[in-house]
């Protein structure tokens, strides 16, 4: 068996028994996480993004499924700071991933590059939203 | 409890544990544990495409790129040209980050430097597959505001990671 094969069934060993530990977990997560998206977002311009960021980074998944939820969050009223922060933290901020990223990439780097992310996320909510109301 | 989880092999702890919730779940809901069980099957069939993909990916960069060429185009000395490769190999490359993480473990063996691997997983939003639904949902100006800043923030994110991780030395292998 060539070199480059052998590195490759190696990474998959690793990382196959991992992903499917991530999968069962996020399914096991996300229903219950999400009964509870209505009643926590308050309205307040300061903590919504807060805690749309910290819900973002519990639930992790494809884009999509985000904008999905964040699509029904916005119509049952919940802000859009809220909102932008939630979808950004979702697929950027992965506390259900770090075994994965950490075996890969090393603990300190998964370490800070989640939670730059997860600053960033709210960052990105307030400057995206006052620039929509800049340019209405 | 303890000593049993620490005898598993690390690959094999975290689906352990996830294993035991699932146990200790079902004692209480039967259904719905059968109910997350099924959504994660369905999940695992959406995307073993992207893991084939990615692995495939991954066997071809092992076959045919060695450590001098990724150094070149995204090592410590990739200058500005590696930045613009991330930033676009980010926003062609879509797939969740987590499929992605062990490709970029073997591109970081191999040279590639922390601040381009920051950019590369940060930017899962600005991707051409998910831009036409993010359009859908939220509305081109939506985002078109939001991907200028998520693409500002995610070259600032990779110059900190940068500054703070200069001597960070690589996970051992598990």
């Amino acid at each position: 068996m060539n070199i480059a094969l052998k590195k490759t069934i190696g990474s998959l060993q690793i990382t196959a028994p991992i992903i499917l530990g991530v999968l069962l977990f996020i399914n096991l997560l996300n229903p219950l996480l999400q009964k509870f998206y209505p009643s926590i977002f308050t309205g307040n311009y300061l903590i919504d993004p807060l805690i749309g960021a910290i819900a973002g980074s519990a639930s992790f998944g494809i884009p999509i499924i985000s904008y999905i939820t964040g699509g029904e969050l916005l119509k049952q009223g919940v802000s859009l700071l809220a909102v932008i922060a939630f979808i950004l933290s979702w697929s950027t901020v992965g506390l259900v991933m770090m075994p994965l990223e950490i075996t890969h990439l090393g603990k300190k780097f998964a370490i800070w590059r989640n939670s730059i992310n997860f600053f960033t996320s709210i960052i990105i909510a307030i400057l995206t939203a006052i620039t929509l109301n800049l340019i209405k | 409890m303890n000593n049993f989880i620490k005898k598993i092999p690390n690959r094999y702890r975290f689906l352990t544990v996830v294993l035991l919730i699932y146990v200790t779940t079902s004692i209480f809901d039967m259904d719905f544990v059968f109910s997350s069980l099924k959504k994660s099957a369905l999940n695992l069939f959406e995307i073993l495409p992207i893991i084939l993909f990615v692995y495939i990916l991954m066997y071809l960069i092992n076959r045919y790129v060695n450590t001098k060429i990724i150094q070149k185009h995204m090592g410590q000395e990739s200058g500005i040209k590696g930045w613009l490769y991330a930033i676009l190999g980010s926003i062609i490359i879509s797939g969740p980050a987590y499929l992605l993480f062990p490709l970029i473990g073997e591109l970081k063996k191999s040279g590639m430097k922390n601040s381009l691997i920051a950019i590369f997983l940060n930017n899962k939003n600005v991707q051409l597959s998910f831009l036409p639904p993010m359009v859908y949902y939220f509305g081109l100006r939506f985002t078109v505001v939001i991907s200028i800043y998520i693409i500002i923030f995610t070259v600032l994110s990779g110059i900190i990671i940068d500054k703070v991780l200069k001597n960070e030395k690589l996970p051992q292998d598990v």
